[in-house]
């Protein structure tokens, strides 16, 4: 469908406006929105990840693309059914708590949504209990916790700790990441999975939900 | 001697290409116009929200080796255990950009304009560390003023979190040098809050104190190596 593959051209492009209106042209030719959405939008989508993967272009490409993804969704958002928009896992995320720094958990928060999880996105300073709870509540395939200081990554532990005390441990995967966490930390605290960065992050995340 | 110091919001915004290195950008690598025009935003946006102050006090060789010390658990042996003992001068410096930026990232962030506040994130981060090199400036104009450095002195920071002086060091700097004066608060966990804050210790002294090889037991888990260009970068300085 030669619309959609200028829709994913476009968005890789990060022309936000463009997407709108041709999200919105795609729509008026009647067009069902989880088709515009999945080889429009997601589509482009995919391709603007596997080129940061592959250091073809950076992060500020990466964030105008997700800009245009925005758009070209909320045009679509009053068509799509409750899971169409985000059919392919939930995932909680949130800094633990005592830490402030949210940059890093915000830019994997974009990626996952850009490739078409869904992303509950608890903010900074999240008690143990919020993780668990909200994950439990809303049936999240995956926590995700972020930490930039090492006298706050113990915190991690904590929430991984509390899943297997509630035996939700093998239903709800947990990941980590932040700037002092490595990929050692990560497994001797029990995590079953570890970004590096954002990227990283939504392939350790498609692991994780299979 | 303790000082207060109020840094005019120019003197701390950084370059295009300093935002987009800070953004993983390798340097030279064209962006396009949308880019461009996002960094500019972001700058004008910093300009705006950045409030700067800094604090700084002198202290002598054997106060700061108790304010090194802190909790005792630093990393043995570190850089700047050997560099101090060497220093012409010890000056505790803290700096930050001020609560109403963090604010304003925070409310893009809210609003959806993630991009941009993305951007600005990583101004201000750039920004903070220029609010360092302001005070380094500062700190050794006034120590060659009062003839306590030479043509040859250079000045240098060094912070609690980097080469093996452990982040809870931030409470015995803290205690010695009072930044909330300047809005800077620690919280338990040793974090600063506003978040684009920086503290440490501004070291004077010839460059050749400041030389060191990155082979200490922690700087295979380093993420930047940044010891390397600062010392570069001294290195290159003309005196
Ligand atoms: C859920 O799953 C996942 C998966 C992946 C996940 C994830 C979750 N969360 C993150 N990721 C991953 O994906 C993200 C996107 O790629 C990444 O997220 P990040 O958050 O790491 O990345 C951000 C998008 C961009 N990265 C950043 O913003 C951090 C970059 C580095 C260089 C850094 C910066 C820029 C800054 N800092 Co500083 N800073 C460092 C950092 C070293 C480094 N290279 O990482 C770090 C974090 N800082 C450190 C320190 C010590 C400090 N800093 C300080 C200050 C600053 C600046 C203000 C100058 C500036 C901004 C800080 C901010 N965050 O706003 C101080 C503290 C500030 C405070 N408020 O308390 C100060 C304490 C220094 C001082 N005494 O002044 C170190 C912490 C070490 C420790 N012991 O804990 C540090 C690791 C540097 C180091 N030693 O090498 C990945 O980590």
């Amino acid at each position: 469908m030669e619309i959609l593959g200028q829709i994913a051209a476009l968005l890789e492009r990060g022309e936000d406006q463009e997407v709108r209106s041709l999200t919105q042209s795609a729509m008026d030719q009647s067009l069902p929105a989880l088709k515009i959405l999945e080889e429009g939008l997601l589509a482009g989508m995919q391709v603007v990840g596997d080129r940061f993967r592959a250091h073809d272009i950076f992060l500020p490409e990466v964030l105008l693309a997700a800009r245009a993804m925005s758009a070209g969704v909320e045009v679509l958002k009053p068509h799509l059914g409750k899971t169409d928009l985000h059919s392919r896992g939930k995932v909680v995320i949130g800094t633990v708590q005592g830490d402030l720094h949210d940059i890093g958990k915000n830019l994997v928060g974009i990626m996952l949504s850009g490739a078409g999880f869904e992303v509950i996105d608890l903010g900074k300073n999240v008690s143990a209990e919020e993780f668990v709870d909200t994950a439990r509540e809303s049936g999240a395939d995956v926590i995700g916790m972020s930490a930039l200081l090492t006298t706050t990554m113990p915190a991690m532990k904590q929430v991984i700790s509390l899943l297997r005390e509630r035996g939700l441990d093998s239903s709800v995967r947990t990941m980590v990441g932040g700037a002092p966490v490595t990929r050692e930390y990560a497994s001797e605290m029990g995590a079953d999975g570890y970004g590096f960065d954002a990227a990283n992050a939504v392939e350790c995340v498609r692991e994780l939900v299979g | 001697m303790r000082r207060v110091v109020g840094i005019l919001p120019a003197s701390i915004v950084p370059s295009e290409e300093a935002v987009l290195g800070a953004m993983g950008v390798p340097p030279g690598s064209e962006q396009g116009e949308r880019v461009d025009g996002l960094v500019a935003d972001a700058l004008d946006e910093l300009r705006r929200a950045a409030c700067p102050r800094g604090v700084v006090t002198n202290v002598t060789t054997d106060e700061f080796a108790r304010i090194y010390e802190g909790e005792s658990d630093n990393d043995t042996p570190s850089p700047l255990a050997e560099i101090f003992p060497r220093a012409e001068e010890l000056v505790l410096f803290a700096a930050t950009l001020g609560a109403p930026l963090s604010e304003r990232i925070a409310a893009l962030f809210a609003d959806g304009s993630l991009a941009l506040a993305t951007m600005l994130d990583a101004a201000a981060s750039e920004a903070a560390e220029l609010a360092g090199v302001h005070l380094d400036g500062l700190v050794l104009e006034g120590a060659r003023l009062g003839g306590q450095a030479n043509q040859f002195t250079r000045a240098l920071r060094y912070s609690p979190g980097y080469c093996g002086w452990n982040l809870t060091g931030q409470r015995a700097l803290f205690a010695a040098l009072g930044p909330e004066e300047i809005g800077v608060h620690l919280t338990d966990n040793c974090l600063m809050e506003p978040l684009k804050s920086i503290s440490g210790v501004i070291v004077l002294g010839p460059r050749e104190i400041h030389e060191f090889t990155d082979d200490y037991s922690f700087c295979s888990a380093c993420p930047t190596h940044d010891c390397r260009r600062r010392i570069k970068e001294l290195t290159q300085t003309r005196p």
